[in-house]
């Protein structure tokens, strides 16, 4: 834990009726970082979140903020703001009751008040909506009101629990750089959980990928795509060939019937690995120029590239080309070092 | 489709026009009229006699009602945020007594509070009482209670379910302790199950007169046992007791319109 750290998890394991959600979960978030959470579902990021929240009480392990344990501190007490999954608005309450829900708990004067509802709406674009009831709102609106209202209590730290989910496609990318644009405003601290590897990749500073309640990566987006750390991150992020492979020693690796010269180095002598390459990492070359040979099965357009499956002595190897080629045609495949991407066999 | 509609409702109106309608008109016409059918207010003007019994009648099935909601607010909640299996055999469990005769009930209540009966003699055990508790308004409200609640406990339990967890919890999020999560949001967002259960225990409670008459003795006559009084009792005065039926009926719309006044209130939100 260093001096920027500003929540802490440490050793977190949360179980519902005996199942383990989260495994001994430790974690380190720095002050002013948009962090996100990224996993399939059941994979405990949820969980996370409302641990930090303090909708959640761990079964054991200590939650820290600014060094301070807060594990036992109650989710009203915590310098922590929550934008629910489904909003959560208070549909007894218009827009600007909504917003100044908190401060009127923290019985801040009604000139303040008004002053800082109606900046808050100014910034998320929703002034004029002060009288509206949030049910009658769009998604994208109701998803406004509900970062306005965490936001006016100026939190340190702003939880967000899959909040651009229920918008359609265009909204969601739009809201993705509203709210890198408000978190560098606020110059606060996000927490932020999805499903999503496109905005994970998109928003954040450090992306922690999760599965079955364990960590599996912690790094930068172009790390996490770059360098995936198991087959596990580097099937989720992204498009991914994934092979056993044999490391005959450094630099040199087996897969797929041939030697491939690459760029790992430090692995026991023959020992097992997962081998990964991207689609796009492929290059389609004439037949008899290729490191591998194999015939086209299918081929589909995605708009900017063709996606192929093309099989290899019984492997079918996806490749991602701006150009296409006919379902049948032998094609050769050359794959460069530095695409070749190695890690230690996952257990399972 | 409006044609179709309106046939498939043609039954239940010709049902209320015979059953409901007709016999408010009857209770109208009587209530103006004498034993030979001529136009008075003698009736109505008479009632002033029966000042201390209607005012005796709205305050215990005011105090019954009241007593219901702190009872059953609680309880509606904590079988709200149960598990979907648990929830249904607590309510069954609420509604077991609803299954069994409501006199056979009442009657229950009568041997246990007796002067010789089951409570007063477990007490005698250890040296107390024996205490007086049947044939008083105590035990007019006990029985009230005891016999409405589940009508206060199904529309709170109605409304809760459907209050999200989430709200409660961005209640808290937002700096809400229990008690402000609970005047400022639990409490407003269930108002429309509030005067619901209101309702369905102040009236039948503003009317019963078996209640009364079994546990509260002959002292604590309410307006219901007046009214059946002067159509089965001895009174036998079917013009009194109609005039009787009409100003409870004004006291329960005017109850009704009090609770509904509050509802409204709520729906139209906070203010700027």
């Amino acid at each position: 834990m260093d001096n920027n750290t500003i929540i802490a998890l440490k050793n977190i394991v949360v179980d519902f009726d005996g199942e383990a959600v989260l495994n001994g979960l430790s974690l380190d978030i720095h002050d002013k970082e948009f962090v996100t959470l990224l996993g399939p579902s059941g994979c405990g990021k949820t969980t996370t979140l409302r641990v930090i929240g303090g909708f959640l009480e761990p079964k054991s392990g200590s939650v820290f903020f600014n060094a301070k344990d807060i594990t036992h501190l109650p989710p009203y007490k915590r310098q922590v703001n929550t934008v629910f999954q489904k909003y959560a608005l208070f549909p007894h309450l218009n827009v600007y009751e909504n917003v100044a829900f908190g401060l009127r708990l923290r019985k801040v004067d009604e000139k303040e008040l008004k002053t800082r509802v109606l900046e808050m709406l100014e910034m998320v674009g929703l002034r004029g909506f002060e009288r509206r009831n949030p049910v009658t709102l769009s998604g994208g609106q109701q998803q406004r009101v509900a970062i306005a209202r965490a936001l006016v209590n100026h939190p340190k730290v702003l939880l967000l629990d899959e909040p651009l989910g229920a918008l359609d496609l265009k909204l969601r990318k739009e809201m993705q750089g509203e709210l890198k644009r408000i978190q560098q405003n606020a110059d606060i601290t996000f927490i932020y959980v999805t499903h999503d590897q496109e905005e994970a990749l998109t928003m954040s500073d450090t992306v922690v990928v999760m599965n079955g309640g364990y960590i599996q990566q912690i790094g930068s987006p172009v790390d996490i795509y770059n360098e995936p750390e198991n087959a596990f991150v580097a099937d989720f992020i992204g498009e991914s060939n994934i092979l056993s492979g044999v490391m005959e020693r450094d630099f040199s690796v087996e897969f797929a019937g041939r030697q491939f010269t690459c760029v790992d180095k430090g692995f026991a002598k023959r020992a097992l690995v997962d081998v990964v390459v991207r689609p796009e990492d492929i290059q389609v070359v004439p037949a008899i120029q290729g490191q591998l040979s194999g015939v086209v099965k299918s081929v589909i357009f995605k708009g900017v590239h063709y996606e192929m499956i093309v099989e290899q002595a019984g492997t079918n190897w996806k490749i991602h080309s701006t150009q296409a080629q006919q379902p049948g045609q032998i094609i050769g495949m050359s794959i460069g070092p530095d695409e070749i991407h190695i890690m230690h066999k996952m257990e399972d | 489709m409006k044609l179709k509609s309106k046939i498939i409702a043609a039954p239940y109106l010709v049902w209320m026009t015979a059953f409901i309608v007709a016999p408010l008109l009857m209770v109208l016409y009587f209530a103006f009229t004498d034993k030979a059918g001529r136009f008075t207010l003698e009736n109505l003007s008479g009632l002033s006699q029966y000042t201390p019994v209607f005012v005796r009648s709205i305050l215990l099935a005011a105090i019954a009602t009241v007593i219901c909601l702190v009872l059953a607010y609680p309880l509606s909640f904590m079988l709200s945020r149960l598990r979907e299996g648990k929830q249904r055999i607590m309510l069954m469990l609420v509604m077991l007594p609803m299954w069994m005769n409501f006199l056979l009930r009442t009657y229950a209540w009568m041997t246990l509070l007796e002067r010789n009966g089951l409570i007063n003699r477990f007490l005698g055990l250890f040296g107390v009482g024996p205490l007086n508790m049947i044939n008083t308004q105590g035990a007019v409200v006990l029985g009230m209670v005891y016999n409405y609640l589940p009508y206060m406990i199904l529309p709170l339990y109605t409304i809760m379910v459907k209050i999200d967890d989430s709200l409660i919890e961005a209640a808290q999020d937002l700096g809400a302790g229990r008690v402000h999560t609970l005047t400022k949001v639990l409490l407003p967002l269930s108002v429309p199950g509030i005067t619901t259960g209101i309702t369905m225990v102040f009236v039948p409670s503003i009317s019963t007169f078996i209640i009364s008459r079994m546990l509260g003795g002959g002292s604590n006559l309410l307006i219901g046992d007046l009214i059946e009084l002067q159509f089965l009792g001895n009174s036998y005065n079917y013009n009194l007791g109609s005039a009787m039926s009409l100003v409870l009926m004004v006291v329960v719309l005017l109850c009704m319109s009090f609770t509904n006044q509050l509802d409204n209130e709520n729906k139209e939100g906070g203010v700027v």
